[in-house]
């Protein structure tokens, strides 16, 4: 696959690095011990420490270094026994220390890479650089009084993992299943709580254009960016700008960027006389992390099944294609319902692929009209399990099942309950069927003629209409089978 | 190694230290002195050895990941100059 993209004169690569910022899941924040709970009053949750009242002392959160480690064996990556902490300098409002806690020359994650997943079943693997631990900063609202910013420090000292690749994305797409693969990961590890609107997620894009076999171009990097949608937006506008520059003749600014998101536009944060230094060395209130080997080995059998892992289980347990497996996989919530459906009944282990259509398409599309997370479904995996054994068992049709569904969403009732309650259940009594399909042929004369001279289509009419008179509930099977022999006993 | 002014100026303003010409010329001069000073440690050779940041012995002392319940508002906004409905105000940020 190609991703080359078509300038007015040349063709263009995109070459696109992202640093990933996950805030570590925790109840108190990286060197405090306030909570990080999202949502409270502003200055809440804001400690002497978080403040950097004079005097104060971080001490480190030993469970937020473990959520690091563990992410890093998620990664696939080497995990550092040596890193130290350092202070990034700089000033700005809701920074109160005028330096961030953070990891340069020795991070406490090395090299990595992750895996991604195309529609076409190939895949391909984005390599990282490494894992850092850093603390977040406070959050200014500028847009609330033309002359002032509110600032609240509650995320000040919340700690993040900042995952850096290396520059092996290709195009948005790429990007953004790229990320989506890190949210993933992230959320099977339950080191990361992954919801992007609550800026728990968060990238950092760097993007350059080359032509394709050339050296690396200039980069900028845009900032800051907090859902996939406008990571994708912000790629291909900046790419689009970069490949307009160059192609008339001019040469790239490195730059930082801010992403309008009313706008669709890219535009520099910073003029360059302004550029950063921000003059890292080591904190001296905190000693360089030394992290035993024992530590590591007992965290890395603690690791859950990944969703690579269990992509592979569904393909070959279940026999399942690998874009199935990739989309019930993705979202650990998602595949977790799907195992216990499955699980709810041995029987459903041999319709694995049609109780993933169920989900993926059927209760998705009641989940998604009421925005309702699976993890809260109204139906239970149990009965979604119940509902398709019945389907199965041609106690009722697929198309009735559709309904029932709907009314197991609402009722949160059993399959059965509502089938009994409406008399929903499937006719496959024969007598009953050859009555119905009397009654048809009777009444629609002219068409069984037709029929008869050549008209084979008009076959799907007469269903219809013995459907109709069943109210649906007839077996189509058994229906199918009984019209053509009526019809060809006519003959 | 010799600062210039410009350098010295470059630091105040990463620093948001505003210098007069006479500050910069004494600091300078300071600086620099000091710099002279530390570098007779360049008489020895420290090819292999790792840069070394604190001489402490211990570890790093590290905590569980318990939260207290602080309600910290009142009190961290009690010295600000400048608040609204328990937030910070200060002058607005251009970015």
């Amino acid at each position: 696959m190609s991703n080359f993209v078509k300038g007015n004169k040349y063709e263009w690569e995109i070459v696109i690095g992202l640093e990933i910022h996950a805030q570590v899941k925790s109840n108190s924040k990286l060197f405090s011990n306030s909570s990080t709970a999202f949502g409270s009053n502003p200055n809440s949750q804001v400690s002497l420490v978080d403040a950097a009242m004079p005097g104060m002392l971080p001490v480190i959160n030993s469970y937020c270094i473990e959520q690091a480690i563990k992410t890093g064996i998620g990664l696939k990556a080497k995990i550092n026994n040596y890193s130290v902490f350092d202070r990034k300098n700089y000033f700005y409002a809701d920074l109160p220390q005028g330096y961030q806690i953070s990891q340069y020359k020795y991070p406490i994650v090395g090299e990595g890479k992750v895996s991604i997943d195309f529609k076409d079943g190939s895949s391909k693997d984005i390599r990282i650089v490494r894992l850092h631990l850093e603390q977040d900063a406070g959050k200014s609202l500028h847009d609330q009084n033309p002359t002032k910013t509110y600032v609240d420090l509650n995320r000040s000292g919340v700690a993040l993992m900042e995952i850096v690749s290396e520059p092996d994305i290709r195009s948005a797409d790429e990007a953004g299943l790229y990320i989506n693969k890190i949210r993933s990961i992230l959320m099977y590890l339950d080191t990361c709580d992954g919801n992007m609107q609550e800026g728990s997620l968060r990238a950092d894009v760097n993007i350059s254009v080359r032509k394709p076999g050339e050296d690396f171009g200039t980069r900028c990097e845009i900032k800051n960016l907090n859902s996939i949608k406008f990571i994708k937006q912000a790629i291909n506008y900046e790419a689009k700008r970069q490949i307009e520059i160059l192609e008339e003749g001019g040469t790239i600014q490195q730059n930082t960027l801010l992403f309008n998101t009313n706008s669709g536009k890219t535009k520099p944060m910073r003029s360059k006389e302004e550029a950063h230094d921000y003059r890292y060395f080591p904190d001296p209130d905190l000693l360089p992390l030394e992290i035993d080997q024992k530590i590591i080995d007992k965290l890395v059998k603690s690791i859950p099944e990944l969703p690579d892992e269990r992509k592979r289980k569904y393909a070959e347990e279940f026999n399942l294609s690998n874009y199935d497996a990739s989309v019930l996989t993705a979202d650990k919530s998602v595949s977790d319902y799907f195992d216990s459906v499955i699980k709810s009944d041995k029987a459903l282990i041999d319709s694995a692929k049609i109780v993933a259509n169920w989900i993926t398409t059927e209760l998705f599309s009641l989940l998604k009209e009421k925005n309702i997370e699976i993890s809260n479904s109204p139906i239970s995996s149990e009965y979604l399990g119940k509902l398709i054994k019945l389907i199965k068992e041609n106690i009722i049709s697929g198309k009735i099942a559709k309904d029932v569904l709907i009314e197991m969403f609402e009722s949160k009732e059993e399959p059965q309950i509502i089938i009994e309650k409406k008399g929903l259940r499937q006719v496959s009594d024969t007598s009953e069927i050859e009555n119905i399909v009397d009654e048809v042929l009777h009444e629609n004369q002219k068409m069984v003629e037709q029929y008869l001279s050549g008209k084979d289509k008009l076959l799907g009419f007469f269903v219809g209409q013995c459907m109709k008179k069943s109210k649906g509930k007839a077996n189509p099977k058994i229906l199918n089978d009984i019209l053509k022999l009526k019809l060809s006993k006519k003959n | 190694m010799k600062l210039d002014t410009n350098t010295i100026n470059k630091i105040a303003k990463l620093a948001r230290i505003s210098l007069s010409k006479e500050e910069a010329n004494d600091l300078l001069k300071d600086m620099n002195s000091i710099l002279d000073w530390v570098e007779q440690l360049n008489e020895v050779n420290t090819d292999s050895v790792e840069p070394l940041a604190n001489i402490s012995s211990s570890t790093l002392p590290q905590r569980k990941d318990e939260s207290k319940d602080i309600n910290s508002s009142e009190e961290i906004l009690k010295n600000s100059p400048d608040k609204l409905e328990g937030y910070f105000a200060v002058p607005k940020v251009v970015e």
